[in-house]
Order: structure tokens, then sequence, then C-alpha cells
């Protein structure tokens, strides 16, 4: 079962949110209904489900709606429309005592902005949520001294949050989020506030904890590059839409709309896409069977240089160059001996393409992509050039 | 401008005489009664206790909390109460200031954090509060003679009315200056309204609420003057005699002693909230 299902969730700031809700269900848009009735659509329609123990990001712009999507999933905010269901439970329909127990015993949530107490300690901040559940002061000092320590703050429990760098206080909020153990953690851009190297850390220290624990955790960013980074799967939204989901090779590969390819345009691809994204079939094969001179036909025909030479599995064997097959066929030398091995690498199809930059610059020739021993394609310097710049779009050009 | 005749005054007159007094005086009482001996506990007490054990407790506090030029201010202006023989006076003006005070906290804490929940709590209440601080002093200050007779009563009632806007409008403030983000967090945990409210807002807003009680008790003593008009004991007697006769050092003596009370509690009343 999923852990969080969000369907067709909306909601409208606004004087009468349902005549708002009619008007967006006739197919309006956004602005034409604030034009028409002054009337804001936060969110529009928004479905999308988590499974357990996956890190599921929104990302968007913002004004996105992205903020007020996740405080729909708490019923921060009441939505107008649409239900929100927290293990099969809808939250949207729970009276308010259960609303309580849900949100103290499943949600945990994490703010840009900290949102700790200031009059409290650090150790009386991450006990407050088990404090408000009236658990006593032993118990829960005991587990918030537990869970300070696993983000690293032991020593801090007495000071207050004021004393804390910002990257520090976050580490508080985490810490208060933890110590209630809820399955869900929702995390309001948590990492948009801190700096750029205390984000990375805190980026990959959630990535630890989310492997420790297995939480499943709803990340709203409007950081492109730290959705990738931490989304299994990543949805985008616009103008209180969600305009597409998926993992984020689909979304840098396959860009839904306009919208959203102008916004993987800049991304750093490097990080993301692996050899297999960016590598191609070579134009010719050549099989062990086939002798020296059938070699240098196809080469001549397909005016290359050198050539990838297999076995009838597809074994990938090495390479032989233009000269070599003449040498070879001149002096009646067997290919085998001609071919090279040494200086060809190769290497599986997920290695980061990040990784492939340098080595591709110094190399004589292309590297060849292998998978359990069989040739899969091989990526030149240019592929890894163009898959950078264009991304899938090189493919596009070429079929053109 | 005189398109329709407005009798307020004849309807005001006939209410009061006619429903006002004759029905409610029981009612209006009973409330001088409790009230009026809440006044006597408070001034009986301060003034059983000597002069000099209060004057060290003040100068003890404003060292804790104002700092040691103000426990020196405290001591000399103690001093000065005590030489120009007014100290009974301004225990009896004290006194009035507490329980206005006292009563100005109860209904305003309350009445302000109601309208820091509801904004139409809040539309009804604000009007209200404007009224209370800008309808002129002697418009409701004669009627409250009329229903409570002369005496303290009257001058807290009318005390209260002034001072107690300051203490609704800061706790309302104090309330809603609770970041939005420590609000939104303390929900996201689960808190119950009253826990929302018990744990996280009234804890944080306590500074801006003292500082609104200051002003609650710095307008109760500036009534001081008005308050001895209607017959209550005090400082402000003095210097209305003062006044009345023209005897221009009684006037100053008693002035200055206000004023000399005024500092020491608004120095330690702002310490308190400053330490919070």
């Amino acid at each position: 079962m999923n852990k969080i299902e969000v369907n067709h969730l909306t909601k409208i700031f606004g004087s009468h949110p349902q005549q708002g809700l009619k008007r967006l269900k006739n197919g309006e848009q956004k602005n034409g209904i604030l034009k028409k009735t002054g009337m804001t659509v936060g969110v529009n329609q928004a479905s999308f489900a988590v499974k357990p123990g996956e890190i599921f990001v929104i990302m968007g712009l913002s004004g996105s709606g992205k903020s007020t999507l996740i405080r729909l999933v708490n019923r921060l905010i009441e939505p107008t429309d649409g239900e929100v269901l927290i293990d099969g439970e809808d939250i949207t329909k729970m009276d308010k005592h259960t609303l309580i127990e849900t949100r103290r015993k499943k949600l945990g949530m994490v703010f840009q902005k900290f949102g700790l107490l200031p009059h409290k300690t650090i150790m009386n901040n991450v006990a407050f949520g088990l404090e408000i559940q009236g658990i006593e002061r032993e118990k829960r000092e005991k587990i918030a001294l537990e869970t300070i320590e696993d983000v690293g703050l032991k020593g801090y429990e007495d000071s207050y949050p004021s004393e804390l760098s910002g990257g520090m206080q976050q580490r508080v909020g985490i810490a208060r989020a933890l110590a209630n153990d809820t399955d869900i953690l929702l995390m309001d851009e948590a990492f948009s506030a801190l700096d750029p190297i205390i984000r990375k850390e805190m980026q990959d220290e959630l990535l630890k904890i989310q492997n420790k624990l297995g939480k499943t955790v709803l990340f709203i960013t409007h950081d492109l590059d730290e959705a990738l980074k931490l989304g299994d799967r990543i949805a985008i939204m616009k103008d209180g839409k969600i305009v597409q989901i998926g993992t984020s090779e689909e979304i840098l590969e396959n860009p839904a709309d306009d919208y959203v390819s102008n916004f993987v345009k800049d991304v750093d691809r490097s990080k993301v896409l692996e050899a297999s994204h960016v590598m191609k079939k070579p134009e010719v094969l050549l099989s062990y069977k086939d002798g020296p001179r059938l070699a240098v036909r196809k080469m001549e025909e397909a005016s290359v240089s050198s050539i990838f030479v297999t076995d009838k599995e597809k074994n990938f064997k090495g390479l032989l160059t233009i000269d070599d097959a003449v040498k070879a066929y001149q002096n009646n030398i067997s290919m085998e001996e001609m071919l090279i091995t040494e200086d060809v690498y190769t290497t599986s199809p997920d290695t980061p393409l990040n990784d492939l930059i340098g080595i591709a610059a110094n190399v004589k020739y292309p590297i060849v992509i292998v998978e359990d021993g069989k040739l899969l394609g091989i990526v030149s310097r240019v592929s890894i050039l163009s898959g950078l710049v264009l991304g899938k779009e090189k493919d596009e050009v070429e079929s053109i | 401008m005189n398109y329709i005749d407005l009798p307020l005054e004849e309807w005001t007159n006939n209410f009061v005489n006619g429903w006002l007094l004759p029905v409610m005086s029981g009612f209006f009482d009973s409330i001088s009664t409790a009230l009026s001996s809440f006044i006597d506990g408070v001034t009986n007490l301060i003034t059983s206790i000597p002069p000099e054990i209060i004057a060290v407790v003040l100068i003890l506090l404003a060292w804790k909390l104002a700092g040691r030029g103000i426990a020196l201010f405290t001591l000399i202006g103690c001093l000065y109460i005590g030489s120009v023989d007014l100290w009974a006076e301004t225990m009896q003006t004290v006194a009035i200031v507490i329980v206005s005070t006292i009563i100005s906290v109860i209904f305003g804490v309350p009445v302000g954090i109601a309208s820091a929940k509801s904004s139409l709590i809040d539309k009804i209440v604000r009007p209200i509060l404007d009224f209370m601080q800008t309808l002129p002093i002697f418009v409701y200050l004669i009627p409250s003679i009329l229903l409570f007779g002369l005496g303290g009563v009257p001058a807290v009632i009318a005390t209260f009315v002034f001072a107690a806007p300051p203490a609704v409008r800061m706790t309302r403030l104090g309330i809603l200056q609770v970041p939005e983000e420590v609000v939104e967090a303390s929900k996201a945990f689960g808190t119950t309204s009253k826990q929302l409210l018990f744990k996280v807002q009234l804890p944080l807003a306590i500074p801006t609420i003292m500082a609104g009680i200051n002003q609650t008790i710095m307008l109760a003593l500036s009534m001081a003057v008005v308050a001895s008009m209607i017959g209550a004991p005090g400082l402000g007697s003095v210097v209305l005699s003062g006044i009345s006769t023209v005897n221009v050092g009684l006037g100053l003596t008693g002035g200055l002693a206000i004023v000399v009370i005024a500092i020491i509690l608004d120095r330690i009343t702002q310490g308190v909230g400053n330490k919070l």
C-alpha cells in the first residue's frame, strides 16, 4: 500500500472556493480564475502516491504551490477538494482528535525556517512532540538525548536555538521530527535556508538517515540539483499543477513539456546521466570469423579507421585498427594477434558520466560499455559532450 | 446637517434614570461591595507592612530587575516620600493602582487572547477599546459616581476603563507576533489548541504582554489625580487640595511623589518583562 496517496487535491484561497473549484473543473486556468474572481488557486487537482521508504521530491519555483501542497498533506491548510490518504486513511475527513493523533504518530515535519521553540532548550525542543503526547519526562528525555546524539549535536542539549548556527538548528529540526518516530517525514524546503556546503552535508545526512531508518520522505524544494540528488522520484509543479512525475533520468531525458525542459536545461547532467544514456551502437562490428580482408572492407565502407571485434556471443574481444588489419592481411597474421585490448577502456553501463569525462580526455579510442563481458555500445568523447549539452535531444537531431 | 433630530441626550437620561439606576442598582451595589472590600484589603495589607520593609523589598527588586542605578533611585525616592510625610497616601494610591491593574489583566489578557484567535472578536473589541481610550474621562466618571457612589470603587472602575486597553492590545499583539513557522511546527507535531496556547503562544508572548501590563500601570498612575476628584484617597487628593487652595508647594510635593512611584514601578515591571 502507498504510504501517502494524494488524489485530485485542490486548494483555492479566497472567499468562494467552491465556485472557483467549479471553474477549475470546467477547465479554466489559474490566471483566468484570478482575474475573474480574485481567488488564488494554490494547488490544482494534484495527484501522486509515495511508496514506503521512498524519497519523493516535489519541485517547483516559488508560487508553484509546493509549500501549500505539503501543508495540505498534514492539513495545516484545509483542502478545498480531493483526498489525502495516509496509510490508506483520508486525513481530510478526520475529526480533530484523529487528526492530532495522526500528526503525532505518523507525520513528522521539518521546516525551512526551522520553526524551533525559542524559549525551550534543544533537549526540550527535540522532546516537544513527545511532551505534548503526555510522555513522562524521564522517558522522553532519554529518547530526545539519543536522537540528539544521532544528528551529531551531543553536548548542546542545554543550549537554546538562538545559540546555534543555521545548520545546527536544522539538525535540531530533524531530530525533533525523528524523536517522534513517525514513518513519514514531510520536509518543506528543509535545506534551502542553509549555505551550500552545509546544505550538501545535510543532504548526505538525510540520505544516510533514510537508508538506516527507511523513512518515507516527502521533500519540497525549488532546487533542481537537490531534487535530482535526493529524489527516488520527482514531481514537477507549475501554477499549482503537477506537470510531470518521474525518476531523475525520466525527467531529464523526456521532459513532459516546454516548462520542464526549460527547467532541466541548465542541470549539471554529468551528475545524473550514466554511460548507458549516451552510448551508441558501434557503426560496424567485426566478428572473429570475419577475416582481415572483410575488416578492411567494412572500415572502408563506414569510412572509419578502427573497428570493434566480438565473438559469436557478442563478447567484446578488442579493437582492430585499419593499419593492423592491412598488416595482418599482407603478412597473413591471424587477426587475434593484432587486436588491441590494453589501450581500450571498458566500463559498465551505469557509470556516471561525470566519471567518464576525465577518462575520455586521456584515451585514444572510444570507451567501450560492457555488461557481463558483452559489448553494449561505445561512448566517444563527442557523445559525452553532446550528452551533457543536449541530453536526449541529440537523438532527435540524429534521426532528422 | 440637522436632517433628523437625534435625541441621544434624552434617551440616555431616560435609560440611566428610568432603568439603570432603579432596576440594576442591586447588581451595582454588589459589585461595589466586592470591589471596595478588595481595595480595602489591599490597602490594609500594604499599609500594615512597615514602610522600611516595603522600601527594602522595592530596592532589592529594582536592583535585581533594573540595575544598581534604579535601586539607588528607589532608595532616594522612598526616603523622599517618607520625608514629606506622604507614605500613607502613597500606599493608598498604590493600592488603587494594584487593584485596577489586577482587574485590567484579568479582563485584558483573555480578551486579548480571544481577539488574537478570532478576527470577528477582534473586529468587535477594537472599537470598544478605542471608545474606552478616547472618550473624555469625565463622561464616564460622573455615571460611575451615580452607580457606585463616591470613593475608591468608581476610581478603580474609571481607571480600569482608561488603563485596560493596552493589556488587551499588547496581549493580542504578543500572540500574533509568535512566528508563523513556530505555530505551524507546533501544530504539525500534534498540539491541541490548548497546548498551542499555553506551551507555545503565551510563553512567547509574555515579554509583549508584560509591556502591556507596564503601560496599564503607568496609565493607572496617571489617573490618580482624576480618581481623587471622585473621592479616592491617596496622592491625588494631596495634589488636588494643593491646586484648590493654590498651594503650589503642596501640589508639587504630591506630584513629585506620583512621579517617583511611576518611575519605580515602570522600571521594575519593565525589568520583569525583559528577564522573561
